[in-house]
């Protein structure tokens, strides 16, 4: 008894003791969790099966970054619906990110004008509900622009109309090799040439405008490579035949009101991350970088935002985190993401709720997960190394 | 949002299915109201009138079931439901009945666990396009944007005309036939496609229906129909025969007028006399109805015919398939004995 005592009332076997006990509860839950729902199953006639994946969908989707149709199967459509929940959420972090860092920046700028105007934009856009975004947005597209008949036409390239945007497609011809193997060259020099040129600078003190000489080899070296095969690249240019354009690439008003949407609405959380990011440096880091003689931008690039990275990358992950998942709002403008397809129309046409909603579930968890570990990765290189 | 409530759903009806699979009918009576699962609205089917009271050919079913078993039309509680929840609520124990323009077919039936209790409106999927497109046939829709409410059958029949035909379409998928109308109406897509009803209905809606057609084609078969949940055959029976004993009255020319006194007097046709308890059913209490099951039916919503000229007949639908075998249609009553 009183050795009993004794292990409670130390700490460290106390402790021990509290994890054991809740993880068996915890268990318990577990268990009786799955038992109900199996055997619920059981009295319903229904089995656990994953077969349905493997059976053709028999539902066309409307916009497909692999190659799909209606006799592919219901995974194919899965793979097809997570690839456009991935492009709307690629292209809405990048977008948002340079957005709210811009409108950060002028959330602190002494100009009254700019300072407001980022003001009433952050203060407007998180208060409206993201839901509220997405449909204003896809009612603006289909509302407000013409019928493909009446298109807006832009130099006879583009178009815009209430099914969408349509612009050229640049399509690769038998030559482009050589123009890839250019590209992939200029990028590796880029990055070599600008860890050497700090590396000069450290030691000697002395700079190479490294960016801009980037830029031109980025720039300059591929168009050689075209240049040197006789331009190995077409367009495809959208033509209008029958009810719609065909050809070209074809942005659908939805692909577009999700993106902007989800851009516009995170990109307010991040101005005001970034801007609590930079007010978090200490004003004597500013005015000690000023006094030593460096010109703002360098005050900025140089000083501020390298510490100020560290405060503001793990709340920037938890945004990103969040346009992928609010990316499944998708549902309610017709988007087809992973919800729509699998969680959705795969969902309704075989009847398996519990399989799919599983593997929707699952799917978002490792997305997250690979979000916030690629974060985690960054947000360590950047920390500041104590000497 | 709207999958977090499929969620819990789908999850509740897997936890709770035990509790709701026996004894549907002792259910009703305790709680003495019918829950009915109907459309999201749908003229002529299931939508609320200008009182905010759901009306339509869909709706008189619940009705009717609801004064079978309880004797009284308007103990109804009613959820609606787009072409997606339909199952995972009626799964989920949301409603007793789900009646709501669904398809009959082979895997909704065995794979999903449904019952399907018959056959209450014979239709097809066919295709409306706005009059100023100049489009006379549904093979003239290559390339086309199409509007479909997705969970349906209209969206695998959808798929198989168009790849069957050669052509290419651009699906725009939507959840109700509320949003599928905007949609049309802003020129999102050239047509809108569903059941042939639902086209009229539809079309019947609009400020200006006779801008729009529908187009000859139809191609497929849609079998309409009530579904209740498997594993309660007394549920499924009662629900069944209420549709019967609404057709039986039609042919034997029983109507909300006339059912009272024809219940009172002794008829020549023995199996009047059966249906309005009049003679003996047997079998009749196995089902735990009373002996004036039908009359109540008849007399509160009215015969098949009754129901449909109500509420079809505004949309300009006719009855076609739809009229009793001996009018040259296909419905064809198993009798009364
Ligand atoms: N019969 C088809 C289609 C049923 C369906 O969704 N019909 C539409 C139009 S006919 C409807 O009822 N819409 C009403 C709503 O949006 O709730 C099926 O069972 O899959």
């Amino acid at each position: 008894m009183l050795n009993l005592l004794k292990i409670w009332r130390n700490e460290k076997s106390r402790e021990i003791i509290v994890q054991i006990i809740v993880l068996i509860i915890f268990g318990w839950f577990i268990s009786w969790l799955v038992g109900n729902v199996s055997g619920n199953f059981e009295r319903l006639g229904k089995d656990l099966s994953f077969e349905f994946l493997f059976i053709p969908a028999g539902y066309d989707i409307n916009q497909y970054l692999i190659s799909y149709n209606n006799r592919d199967s219901h995974l194919r459509a899965a793979i097809v619906g997570l690839l456009n929940t991935g492009l709307v959420a690629i292209c809405g972090i990048v977008i948002a990110t340079i957005f709210g860092l811009f409108l950060g920046v002028l959330r602190l700028s002494k100009n009254w004008l700019a300072n407001r105007i980022a003001y009433w934009y952050v203060e407007f856009t998180r208060n409206v509900p993201i839901l509220l975004h997405i449909l204003l947005w896809h009612g603006i597209i289909i509302n407000t622009l013409p019928h493909p008949k009446q298109a807006i036409d832009i130099f006879d390239v583009s178009y815009l109309t209430n099914r969408g945007f349509y612009i050229p497609k640049p399509i690769a011809e038998s030559g482009i090799e050589l123009f890839y193997l250019f590209t992939v060259i200029a990028i590796i020099f880029a990055v070599l040439f600008s860890r050497y040129s700090k590396k000069r600078q450290e030691l000697t003190g002395k700079q190479f405008p490294v960016f801009w000489i980037n830029l031109m080899v980025i720039i300059v070296f591929p168009c050689i490579a075209l240049a040197f095969n006789n331009f190995p690249i077409s367009f495809s240019i959208p033509e209008l035949k029958g009810f719609n354009f065909r050809g070209g690439l074809h942005l659908s008003p939805e692909l577009i009101a999700l993106t902007f949407a989800l851009a516009i609405y995170t990109a307010a959380f991040i101005a005001e991350i970034v801007r609590a990011g930079i007010l978090a440096i200490h004003k004597g880091q500013r005015e000690a970088a000023e006094s030593i003689g460096l010109k703002p931008d360098k005050v900025m690039n140089l000083v501020i935002l390298p510490q100020a990275r560290r405060v503001i990358i793990p709340p920037l992950t938890s945004q990103y985190l969040n346009l992928t998942k609010n990316s499944s709002l998708a549902i309610a403008i017709g988007y087809m993401d992973l919800v729509a397809t699998l969680g959705g129309i795969s969902l309704n046409q075989t009847g398996r709720e519990m399989e799919t909603m599983v593997l929707v579930l699952l799917i978002y968890l490792c997305i997250s997960l690979s979000i916030s570990s690629l974060m985690n990765w960054y947000n360590y290189r950047v920390k500041l190394v104590d000497r | 949002m709207k999958i977090k409530a499929l969620l819990a759903a789908s999850v509740a009806g897997v936890m709770f299915a035990g509790s709701v699979l026996a004894g549907t009918l002792d259910d009703v009576r305790a709680r003495g109201k019918l829950n009915c699962i109907i459309n999201t609205g749908l003229a002529g089917f299931a939508a609320p009138d200008d009182k905010g009271n759901w009306q339509g050919f869909d709706v008189d079913f619940c009705k009717a079931v609801a004064a079978a078993v309880l004797g009284d039309a308007n103990k109804v509680s009613y959820t609606t439901a787009t072409g997606k929840t339909r199952f995972t609520k009626l799964a989920a124990g949301e409603g007793e009945i789900l009646s709501r323009n669904t398809t009959w077919t082979f895997s909704r039936d065995v794979d999903l666990a449904q019952t399907f209790i018959g056959v209450n409106y014979y239709d097809g999927q066919g295709f409306m396009v706005p009059k100023k497109l100049g489009v006379k046939s549904a093979k003239e829709l290559d390339g086309a944007s199409v509007c479909i409410q997705t969970g349906t059958t209209t969206e695998l029949n959808l798929a198989e005309f168009f790849a069957g035909n050669n052509m290419k379409y651009n699906p725009v998928p939507i959840e109700t036939n509320a949003e599928a109308q905007e949609l049309y109406k802003a020129g999102r897509c050239d047509v809108y496609t569903t059941d042939a009803s639902g086209l009229y209905a539809t079309k019947m809606s609009f400020d200006n229906p006779e801008a729009h057609v529908v187009l000859p084609e139809i191609v497929s078969k849609e079998p309409l129909g009530p579904v209740v949940r498997h594993g309660d055959d007394q549920w499924a029976d009662i629900v069944s025969w209420v549709l019967r004993a609404m057709m039986s009255a039609e042919e034997k020319g029983i109507t909300s007028k006339n059912v009272k006194k024809l219940a009172a007097q002794d008829n020549k046709d023995k199996e009047i006399n059966r249906l309005l308890g009049k003679d003996p059913l047997q079998g009749l209490s196995k089902l735990g109805l009373s002996a004036d099951w039908a009359v109540n039916v008849i007399s509160q919503v009215g015969n098949y015919a009754e129901s449909f000229e109500r509420n079809l007949y505004p949309l300009t639908i006719v009855r076609g398939m739809n009229a009793l075998y001996k009018d040259g249609g296909l419905h064809y009553i198993p009798p009364i004995k």
